[in-house]
């Protein structure tokens, strides 16, 4: 399931809903935080831009990929839009295998991509409400490399 | 028609969220954004940002992809969700 949403999500209602089938040997879950200092700046809130169609359809694309490479029996991937404030949930990614490398790495991996290929853009604002976007981390691309090999 | 769309950063400095450019002239991403930047200076300076990011039709691809009307060709910064 992937959900492109403004609302918040609730964490024990998406665990829930990954352990329905028997099958069901192990659940990794990540979610993604607004933090208080990025790139040394006192972050107050921010605001996160992003393509309609464009990003349902790469957050697919993503999930496909992962769904190649190792054994999911269901997955989540949520991802909100709009304003934020400090401490709420931006991301959220569950992974539903029968053992738990496959869902640890089908975990990373998915953020991984999702922080170098999805059409998300985070502008924040600081103490001083001032507004700027955020650049991009070049360890962002380098997460990414170690599943492309490059 | 081909429909050009900037996101982010990009569209703030341009102030444009959206165009429609003619397909006969913009047969591909690299002609198209010649053209684009011949608009003006500033024009030029942003979409000459090495680290431009360029889908057509919703999917990331690199310029020297065929363009043909009814595409829709979307140009940004490095994306910084998660």
């Amino acid at each position: 399931m992937i959900k492109v949403q403004s609302e918040d999500f609730n964490q024990q209602v998406e665990y829930d809903r990954l352990r329905k089938d028997p099958s069901v040997g192990a659940v990794v879950t990540f979610s993604g935080l607004v933090r208080d200092i990025n790139q040394g700046e006192q972050v107050s809130s921010l605001t996160l831009e992003h393509y309609p169609g464009m990003t349902e359809s790469s957050l697919a694309e993503i999930v496909k990929q992962a769904e190649s490479r190792w054994n999911i029996i269901d997955c989540t991937v949520i991802h909100r839009i709009g304003e934020l404030q400090l401490l709420d949930q931006i991301v959220f990614v569950g992974i539903a295998s029968l053992h738990r490398q496959d869902a640890f790495a089908a975990c990373e991996f998915i953020m991984d991509y999702l922080k170098t290929q999805a059409p998300f853009w985070k502008k924040e604002t600081n103490a001083q409400q001032e507004s700027y976007w955020v650049d991009a981390r070049e360890s962002d691309q380098e997460a990414l490399n170690k599943w492309t090999g490059k | 028609m081909i429909k050009v769309l900037f996101f982010a950063q990009i569209r703030d400095q341009l102030a444009t969220s959206e165009l429609q450019m003619p397909s006969d002239e913009n047969s591909n991403v690299q002609m198209l954004l010649t053209n684009l930047k011949t608009r003006d200076e500033k024009w030029n300076k942003v979409l000459s940002n090495a680290r431009l990011m360029v889908a057509v039709n919703q999917t990331i691809c690199n310029d020297n992809i065929d363009l043909s009307s009814g595409d829709e060709v979307a140009f940004f910064p490095p994306v910084t969700g998660g």
